[in-house]
Order: structure tokens, then C-alpha cells, then sequence
């Protein structure tokens, strides 16, 4: 029970909208947040033996490890999933590591410099690049990733907006679902993220109105059913509860983790038009719920705040029914009730303002405000809370938390 | 030959030597899928061991080209410069494919006329002499 893993620390650097940190390198941002988090945990750096990270990580554990000039490395570890699927599953895996007494304290991280790199929004395609000569041809896939994309890139299926509102279009059919009801969640982020000085997006409110008002991207997702993209980085420091018991904060157990995917799901819906007809219109993680709760003995009912991931406002929707908040296609009517909201909502979600508000971590930082929801820092506090679902990308292999204050 | 659905500058199809065969026989406007010889499961993108019975021995069985729209979405914002919008992706659940989707653009059509439903059938747009594209219009038939 000693070695049980808790999450001690958390910390970021200022969030801004992608490009416009082009003055600090991507790495650097890394380091000034493993260091914040090091320092909101009441330990030194020194004390850091992992690193863990996901999302094909550009900072190598090997090379912030020497940049930060930790005394050793013995755990350094990334996710194999896409995007944002991986931010819980690196927690887990740095739990796996000090519980089993592979290192006593990792660092999770993640950094994002879109202008230094390339805007995610593009698919990596530069729309204005010379086209390549002609004759056009099939040419070699490189990777087992371009050969399942190229099924998908002649058509232009390149953004991620697209690719996912394929399962919200079916889930529209299916159910009634309604741009408004992707609205209000949009709306009820914002919300949030007018309360929280980090969120790069809390100074500009926003009413259903102006959702509906929203320049239409990729049908039925308008501008604001999508994340931001975001420039900055974040950390989360995961140690024993022997180590955590004297630190600065009041640590956060990590009841339960899961990470994985279905049968056939492959990369999900961007790459596979052959999900099963019965796990198309959803986020594709409603065994892995179960696993979840059934490990924590936790239902749904169990939860007092959530952080769910949100790539695009009808992935939270899906998601929502996916861990059994409500049934299946009355993601809708669920949230048209009001119930993702702070204060007075059934389920508090996304109280620092999420992927659509805060900013677009790839979802590590739904992990740091689970942390401060249960340390009652919140700028949207849920008083007495206890237990925090912290979910990452669906429509997609995914991963998620249950947090827990005892 | 019609004007091209897309601007020169978009990707075009990778391939692999497993699925390579889908796009030779697309240049000679055959729309295919893979099949294993093992049970009959048939599976597109193409892939090496049936996920079913897991055999690795299959071949190519040549679709009627005909289909339904599973679901789809309307694209508003440009890929390629030059590019017409909006634009139509749509899922598309061939007929006689054993419940086997494809992505693909629907042409000839409004985008508010697309509909879940729906029934299409395949055209190739001819990219180069080794080249073509199958996208999907509303059945004629």
C-alpha cells in the first residue's frame, strides 16, 4: 500500500494560442513545467529518477533529463497511442513504474509549440506549397500509419474536425442529437474558463448564439465545437503514497487507471470507416469505463467532477454515454439539462474550461485541474469532491483516471 | 475528361505492397476488397492476416460499385489552395462487401442534398494513366 501511486504535483507555463510562443523552444517550455510541477509537489528536482510522456513527444526524456541534469534516469516512457489518447495513459504508466519500484518519482509531461513545428489543424499539409509533379501516382507509405492514411488523404480527410464529426453526424441520425446540444457544451466550457486566469480563452464569452454563429469547419462541427490549439506545456509529478505522505499538498490517489482499444479500432475514426456498427456513433470506450469503475468498485453515480477530454464538443457527448452519465443517444438531452455545469450541474466537467477553453494540452492538462479539483484549488471548485474522472481522446484508442481524495 | 474534384497539391494514395493491388485495380476503374480465402471475412484497408480466423491467404473480389451513405460530413475549409468548397466526405457501406465501409468524396451532388442513407455508386477520376481515384454520386439506377 506504501508504494500506491498518487499524483503530488502539478504545474504549467502560460497558455497561449498556437505560434505564438515562437521565442522559447519547445523543450525549454518542457523543462520550466516539469519544474513547476516538481516545485507545486515540495520536492527538487533532484529527487526525479522518470520522465513519461505521449503523443509522439518531440523532448525526449533522455535529453530533458540531461538539460534538467537529473542525478539519474531510470524510467523513461511514451505512450504508443495518437494525440491525445495518451495523456492518462502516461499517468498510468508512471504509476506502473513507482508502484513497482521502477523509479520513486516521475515526472509526466507535455509541451506544445505549434509555430516552431506545424499547425495540427493542417494535417501537416501546407496548403500553399507548390503542388508536386505530375503525373500524380501511388507512392510508397513509409509507415504503417501513412499506409492506413493513405485510404483516407486522397479524399481530403486531413483534419481532425472532419474525421470526428463522421461518428456526431451518425449519432445526430441515430438520436436527434442537435447542434445545440453540441453548443452547450461549448458554452458551458467557456463559462468555466471565464473563472480561471490560465485559460487562454477566458476573457471572450460566449453565448449559444454565437456557437450557432460559429463559421461552419467541417459540418456538424462549427469553429466552436473545436478544440483550441494551443502553445505552452504542462506537468504532473506521480510518486508513492510513502513519498507523497509529508510533501507541500495534499496528495491525489490515482484509484483506478485504463488505457487500450477495441477490437479493430486501429487509429479510429480517422484512418477506419469499419468500426462495428455498434461502436461507431461513440467515443469507443465503453468497455474500457467499465474496466475502470469495476477496478475502483466506483460506479458513474460515484463521480463528483469530471474532466473529459474534448477534441470537439460531440466527442464529449459520446463519451458521456460511454461512461454511463447517461444512455446511450441521450447525450442531448443530458446536457441540454444542464448537468456539465459548475456549480449547479449533476457533473461539474471541464472546470478549468478544457481543450475548448483552457487550452489544448493534449489533455494533460485535464490531469492537472483533476488534481485541483480534488486539492479544492479550482477556480471552479465542487466543494466536498472526491472522486475526478479524467478521461483522453475518444473516437480514437484511449485512456483514462479515477482520482480519488480519501 | 471532367473538371478534377480537387486541385493538384492534394495528397495522393500511399500504398503498401499489401495494398497495392486496390489501386491497380482502381486504374482500371475496378473497385475491390480484399477477401480471405480462409472464411470469406472481407476487410478494406487491406492487411496482411484475416482479423477473423487469422489467416494470412486471401484475394480480390470486384464490388458491384454500388453503396450506401453511412454517414459523412460537409467540409468548409480549404486543403489545397484553388480548392472548390464546400466538399463532401462521406462513409460509404458497399454493397456485397460483407458490411465493408470506405471513405470517399460524393460528387454530384448538393451537399444539402447528402444524407445518411442514401444510395451511390462508384466513378473513377482518372489522376494519370496509373492513377484513379474512386469517389461516389448518387445511383442512377
Amino acid at each position: 500500500m506504501s508504494r500506491r501511486a498518487h499524483l503530488a504535483g502539478v504545474g504549467e507555463t502560460r497558455y497561449a494560442r498556437w505560434g505564438k510562443i515562437g521565442d522559447v523552444t519547445e523543450h525549454a517550455l518542457a523543462l520550466e513545467a516539469i519544474q513547476k510541477a516538481v516545485a507545486d509537489a515540495g520536492l527538487s528536482i533532484d529527487d526525479v529518477d522518470g520522465l513519461a510522456s505521449f503523443a509522439d513527444d518531440r523532448n525526449e526524456a533522455v535529453f530533458l533529463a540531461a538539460e534538467l541534469g537529473l542525478p539519474r534516469l531510470r524510467f523513461a516512457n511514451m505512450v504508443w497511442m495518437p494525440g491525445g489518447s495518451g495523456a492518462c495513459a502516461a499517468v498510468a504508466n508512471a504509476a506502473m513504474a513507482v508502484e513497482t519500484g521502477q523509479a520513486e518519482v516521475v515526472v509526466v509531461y507535455r509541451s506544445l509549440c505549434q509555430g516552431q513545428f506545424f499547425r495540427f489543424g493542417t494535417g501537416g499539409v501546407d496548403a500553399s506549397a507548390p503542388p508536386p509533379p505530375r503525373p500524380p501516382t501511388v507512392q510508397q507509405a513509409t509507415s504503417l500509419l501513412l499506409a492506413s492514411m493513405g485510404f483516407v488523404l486522397p479524399y481530403g480527410l486531413i483534419m481532425a474536425a472532419a474525421a470526428y464529426a463522421l461518428p456526431t453526424r451518425r449519432h445526430m441520425h441515430l438520436y436527434g442529437t442537435t447542434t445545440e446540444h453540441l453548443g452547450r457544451i461549448a458554452v458551458t466550457f467557456r463559462e468555466h474558463a471565464s473563472r480561471n486566469p490560465r485559460a487562454v480563452m477566458g476573457g471572450k464569452p460566449m453565448t449559444l448564439a454565437d456557437h450557432q454563429a460559429s463559421p461552419m469547419i467541417a459540418d456538424p462541427h462549427r469553429l466552436f465545437d473545436c478544440c483550441l490549439e494551443s502553445d505552452g506545456a504542462c506537468a504532473v509529478v506521480v510518486t508513492t503514497a510513502e513519498r507523497a505522505r509529508d510533501l507541500a499538498k495534499r496528495p491525489i490517489e490515482i484509484l483506478a487507471s485504463e488505457q487500450g482499444a477495441p477490437k479493430g479500432m486501429g487509429f479510429g475514426h480517422f484512418t477506419n470507416a469499419n468500426l462495428p456498427d455498434e461502436l461507431y456513433a461513440t467515443g469507443g470506450g465503453e468497455e474500457l469505463a467499465r474496466r475502470l469503475f469495476g477496478k475502483a468498485a466506483l460506479g458513474p453515480g460515484d463521480v463528483d467532477v469530471a474532466q473529459i477530454y474534448d477534441h470537439f464538443t460531440g466527442c464529449v457527448l459520446l463519451q458521456l454515454e460511454d461512461y454511463g452519465f447517461c444512455k446511450r443517444g441521450e447525450g442531448g438531452p443530458f446536457v441540454e439539462s444542464g448537468a456539465l455545469a459548475w456549480p449547479d450541474g449533476s457533473l461539474p466537467t471541464n472546470t478549468h474550461g478544457g481543450s475548448l477553453s483552457e487550452s489544448y494540452m493534449h489533455g494533460l492538462n485535464h490531469v492537472v485541474e483533476g488534481v485541483r479539483a480534488l486539492r479544492g484549488e479550482s477556480t471552479c471548485p465542487v466543494e466536498g469532491a472526491e472522486v475526478c474522472l479524467v478521461t483522453s481522446a475518444a473516437c480514437t484508442p484511449s485512456s483514462a483516471l479515477l482520482l480519488g481524495r480519501r | 475528361m471532367s473538371e478534377r474534384f480537387f486541385p493538384d497539391g492534394m495528397p495522393q494514395p500511399l500504398a503498401d505492397a499489401i495494398s497495392l493491388p486496390f489501386w491497380q485495380a482502381a486504374a482500371e476503374h475496378r473497385l475491390v476488397a480484399q477477401r480471405c480465402t480462409g472464411c470469406g471475412h472481407m476487410r478494406l484497408p487491406p492487411a496482411p492476416i484475416c482479423p477473423a480466423c487469422r489467416s494470412t491467404a486471401s484475394d480480390w473480389k470486384t464490388l458491384s460499385g454500388r453503396g450506401e451513405v453511412y454517414t459523412y460530413t460537409i467540409v468548409h475549409r480549404p486543403l489545397a489552395a484553388g480548392q472548390r468548397l464546400p466538399f463532401a466526405i462521406a462513409v460509404i457501406a458497399l454493397e456485397g462487401a460483407g458490411g465493408v465501409r470506405m471513405i470517399s468524396n460524393l460528387v454530384q451532388v448538393e451537399p444539402e442534398d447528402v444524407a445518411i442513407g442514401m444510395s451511390v455508386e462508384v466513378i473513377f477520376e482518372d489522376m494519370s494513366l496509373d492513377l484513379a481515384l474512386p469517389r461516389f454520386r448518387p445511383s442512377r439506377r
